[in-house]
């Protein structure tokens, strides 16, 4: 029997505010536990929370972005359960009105793009954090993240594969770095997802019925987990049972996703505006302000280092791809002259070194300006490309300049036609035997002249040059 | 000299005379609290902090503040840096607040002593302070006798004469009933002219503070101070704030009363009837005139009221579950029995019913039924009170149906009954509309109370026909004999 699959995607995007949703406590990752909490975050007697309207510029400019409907006027309401890590037995969500309404993204598959259409976008805050194993007996609570503005964006059941899941997962965030909405960290949480999967019959108009698979904050684990979840179901289904509609859990230690709690015992979440906070009005000059200081999309800028630059459209697509190779190509350009040479060490030594490491440029010790001069270096000659990359490696180590180490290891180029000729001619001297072999046809020994010149300069010699003597000596 | 009974405009003479200091005259306050304990006015004493507050009082001779040294009670629900805030719950009996209100910041900031902390129905549910984990509170007039609620050991502090004036809040006539019953002046201002930051939530769409004192003049001087808008409470209004002592003395020649069609005062005590008639006709005598005016949907004020009030109780209440302040449950299992044992054990029995119909309302299913369609009701009562206030002043009812009554005489087998007692105050808080109580007569040697309400942001208009009332009658200088409480 044939089956396909229908998923639909909540993503949970954690906005890159200064400070909280509701309070001005900071937003800062890692803190010491409970140390980014005020008197609001806690939920004491007699607080109010004021709204944050950072939080819904960066949600108006995702909704501008995915070409939806802006919602000037939304409210918030009031999400009522208990928990421990959630202070005030309530979270401050948008449930009635939220403030973006549709919309699209659009995602590479094998074939052709495809369009996933987005139902909502809305506002809400992040509850704080239980830890369960670290004190005997005891549960403790860390609100640090308590009250941290969320954007929840939920998508369509139209995404059929786990394949296409993790590709919308990678527009996602795509879009949310590039419009500075989201830091996109994913291993910190800055960007998770439930799926909802289900699986029918091909064929059959009605969905079937689908499980919820919580939190899952990686690429690799979004494919693992909807895989995973796909083939039980038509386990399930094929032994003649029925799917049961709960939430589930994706253990990746397992590879396996576990009921968390069966929605029967769900609760009742008694959803009603929140009185402590008026509807929050976004003017029509607060919107004109955010479309005149849009940040530039990857496609925009795929065109510009082709215009301007005069990149490849294969190497202004990679670079374009990521915003923070993006944002690394942009702030070396300046005093670089060949670019095309700074676009493929970008995309050839740095982001294998990147990949290596498991980081992302900004997190290693490489500099922007440090960069510039290493791609000015071999531009003009001063050293090979090849010393480049021994010169590069200290780089990542230490983060000193080219310059620096050119000077303190003395690994400037030897350029001048004089000094090459005299260690050509020293070769030539040195070598009859292989003179005389080249000169009688084999022409491969050629090779072994350079690398002997090369040798005795340390490498210094300009290759280019060397090739121009040789070849004057030899065929004398 | 004896302070008690004085009012802060009375206080402010003796003080600038140097008849008394702020010192001596907090030290008076605090030993009438003391005096009148068995009143059961007080939940906790602010006594160091008051001496030493009132000693560094130095008043400013030229342009004194009117609330320089005055002595003040606070509601137990306003909270005060490192002063119990108990909500007369047990659920907060061991919360002291890292904060203070900002209602209570600026009527310190204005040179006041927060003397106490005020008896109160527990968590600010019920009208007749009976509620309280702290015990019932004794009537001044009558031993035995509830004071009203919420507001009601506010409300008795000032009757007694122990402070010339204290705070309340009013969520559906918790400082006008309150008022009446102890034959004080209570104003509840518009919604959102008050701050509610650091006022531990009942309602939070109906919650507002405001003063109740020995007069208007009084209560004008403390809305003074508490008035303006919060950037910490964003519903607070950012209108500006007049001085309510500026236009108190005008006329009243040409205002116009409305008396509210829909609410049958023939049913009421003929004593009660007959005290209405009497002030009608006073506010003649000082050239008012009176229109029968209709609010179609008014009637539906009370059963509007208790699915919207309950409902936003049932989660603000929320918070109180054991984890991070107030009281906590002992050996329990898990989350799930913490929370169970410790809310079970900390409400009390009002409190848990509230928050039963508020979870009710809300659920699924009957959302649409109860709240939903209580905000529309609510919607249709105030457009009733917009359009009626195209042709009106102001609105006059009584206060409260009755006079004071004795303890667990009423509610004690029907909730309704109780609720009931809120007929005339719950459409203001409703429309979110200023209005307040006077002390017009007596019935049966208990006080009784004449509620005006006015338009959006008119307390200048309230204030002013109560002070020109007081000025030609002698009710609000009524004081009770406090024989029995010594």
């Amino acid at each position: 029997m044939s089956w396909e699959t229908v998923i639909g995607l909540e993503t949970h995007v954690q906005l890159s505010t200064k400070t909280k949703l509701f309070s001005r406590a900071s937003t800062a990752f890692g803190a010491s536990p409970n140390s980014n909490v005020n008197l609001i975050d806690c939920g004491l007697p007699g607080v109010l929370p004021s709204v944050n309207k950072e939080a819904f510029y960066k949600a108006i400019r995702f909704g501008m972005a995915i070409g939806a409907h802006i919602n000037q006027t939304s409210i918030f309401d009031r999400k009522n359960y208990f928990y421990a890590d959630l202070p005030k037995g309530y979270q401050i969500t948008q449930m009635e009105l939220p403030i973006v309404l549709g919309g699209s993204i659009e995602i590479p598959t094998e074939n052709s793009p495809k369009k996933i259409n987005i139902t909502r976008a809305h506002l809400e805050e992040d509850a704080g954090k239980s830890i369960h194993d670290e004190f005997d007996g005891f549960s403790a609570i860390d609100l640090n993240r308590a009250g941290t503005p969320l954007l929840e964006i939920v998508s369509e059941p139209e995404i059929s594969s786990a394949k296409e899941a993790v590709a919308y997962m990678k527009a996602m965030h795509q879009l949310v770095t590039y419009l500075d909405v989201s830091d996109g960290n994913m291993a910190q949480g800055s960007l998770r997802c439930d799926a909802n999967v289900s699986i029918r019959k091909i064929g059959d108009s009605e969905l079937g019925t689908r499980t919820e698979i919580k939190n899952i904050n990686s690429f690799k684990f979004i494919e693992k987990a909807i895989n995973f979840e796909i083939k039980r179901q038509i386990k399930v289904l094929e032994s003649g049972e029925k799917v049961t509609q709960e939430t589930r859990l994706y253990d990746s230690a397992k590879d396996e996703t576990r009921p968390m709690r069966s929605k029967e015992f769900a609760n009742d979440y008694r959803y009603f505006p929140e009185p402590d906070l008026l509807p929050v009005v976004i003017s029509n000059e607060e919107m004109q302000k955010i479309k005149d200081e849009f940040p530039e999309l990857p496609t925009e800028k795929e065109t510009r280092y082709q215009n301007e630059y005069g990149l490849s459209s294969y190497d202004a697509q990679i670079i374009a791809s990521s915003k923070s190779m993006a944002d690394f190509f942009e702030s070396s350009l300046t005093g670089v002259k060949n670019y095309s040479l700074l676009a493929n060490w970008l995309i050839g030594e740095i982001s294998a070194y990147l990949n290596k490491e498991l980081i992302e440029i900004h997190e290693s010790k490489l500099s922007s300006e440090n960069i510039a001069m290493l791609i000015n270096r071999i531009d003009d000659q001063t050293i090979s490309g090849k010393i480049g990359k021994s010169i590069f490696e200290e780089m990542c180590l230490n983060g000193s300049s080219p310059d620096q180490i050119i000077e303190s290891k003395g690994l400037r180029q030897i350029t001048d036609d004089d000094s090459i000729e005299k260690v050509v001619d020293e070769v030539i001297e040195n070598n009859s035997e292989q003179v005389q072999g080249f000169k009688s046809g084999k022409e491969k020994l050629f090779g072994f002249f350079v690398g002997q010149v090369m040798k005795k300069t340390q490498g210094k010699a300009n290759p280019q040059t060397v090739n121009k003597i040789l070849k004057e000596k030899l065929a004398k | 000299m004896s302070i008690q009974f004085k009012s802060i405009t009375e206080l402010n003479e003796l003080l600038d005379n140097k008849a008394i200091s702020a010192s001596e005259l907090n030290q008076e306050s605090i030993q009438l609290a003391k005096k009148y304990s068995e009143l059961n006015c007080f939940v906790t004493l602010n006594e160091e902090n008051a001496k030493k507050k009132s000693a560094a009082i130095k008043r400013n001779q030229k342009n004194p503040s009117l609330l320089s040294g005055i002595p003040l009670a606070q509601k137990d629900l306003f909270c005060t840096e490192g002063l119990r805030t108990t909500c007369s719950s047990k659920i907060l009996s061991n919360f002291i607040p890292p904060y203070t209100a900002t209602a209570v910041e600026k009527l310190e900031g204005a040179g006041s002593i927060t003397i106490g902390k005020t008896n109160m129905d527990e968590f600010a549910m019920g009208s007749s302070n009976e509620t309280s984990f702290f015990g019932s509170v004794h009537n001044p007039w009558k031993k035995g006798f509830v004071p009203g609620g919420s507001s009601g050991g506010s409300a008795a502090a000032v009757a007694a004469g122990i402070v010339p004036a204290a705070t309340g809040t009013d969520t559906g006539g918790s400082i006008r009933q309150p008022a009446a019953h102890c034959g004080i002046t209570g104003l509840k201002p518009t919604y959102g002219r008050i701050s509610r930051w650091g006022m531990i939530a009942f309602a939070s769409s109906l919650d507002q503070a405001g003063p109740l004192a020995r007069n208007a003049e009084d209560c004008a001087i403390l809305l003074n101070s508490m008035s303006g808008y919060d950037s910490k409470d964003t519903t607070s209004l950012n209108s500006e704030v007049p001085n309510f002592l500026e236009n108190i003395n005008q006329s009243l020649k040409g205002k116009k009363i409305g008396i509210i069609k829909e609410f049958d005062l023939s049913d009421l005590d003929t004593e009660v009837q007959e005290r209405f008639e009497e002030s009608k006709n006073a506010y003649e005598n000082l050239g008012a005139e009176f229109i029968e005016v209709s609010l179609p949907n008014i009637s539906a004020s009370v059963p509007t009221y208790y699915s919207i009030a309950p409902a936003e109780c049932s989660s603000n209440l929320s918070r109180f579950d054991g984890v991070r302040f107030g009281y906590r449950a002992e050996n329990t299992v898990d989350l799930n029995e913490l929370y169970i044992k410790s809310r079970s054990e900390g409400f009390g029995d009002e409190v848990k019913r509230r928050i039963l119909i508020g979870t009710y309302a809300l659920s699924a299913g009957y959302y649409d039924a109860y709240y939903k369609k209580a905000q529309q009701v609510r919607r249709l009562i105030k457009n009733d009170f917009d359009y009626v206030f195209k042709s009106v002043d102001l609105l006059m009812t009584p206060t409260s149906p009755s006079t004071a009554f004795k303890f667990e005489s009423k509610g004690t087998q029907n909730p309704v009954e109780l609720y009931l007692e809120d007929l005339f105050t719950i459409s203001a808080n409703l429309a979110g509309l200023p209005a307040i109580s006077i002390p017009h007569g007596q019935v049966n040697s208990l006080p009784v109370g004449l509620q005006l309400i006015g338009n959006f942001l008119r307390e200048d208009l309230l204030l002013n026909a109560a002070h020109v009332f007081q000025k030609n009658s002698d009710f609000h200088h009524a004081k009770p004999n406090l024989e029995d409480f010594k």
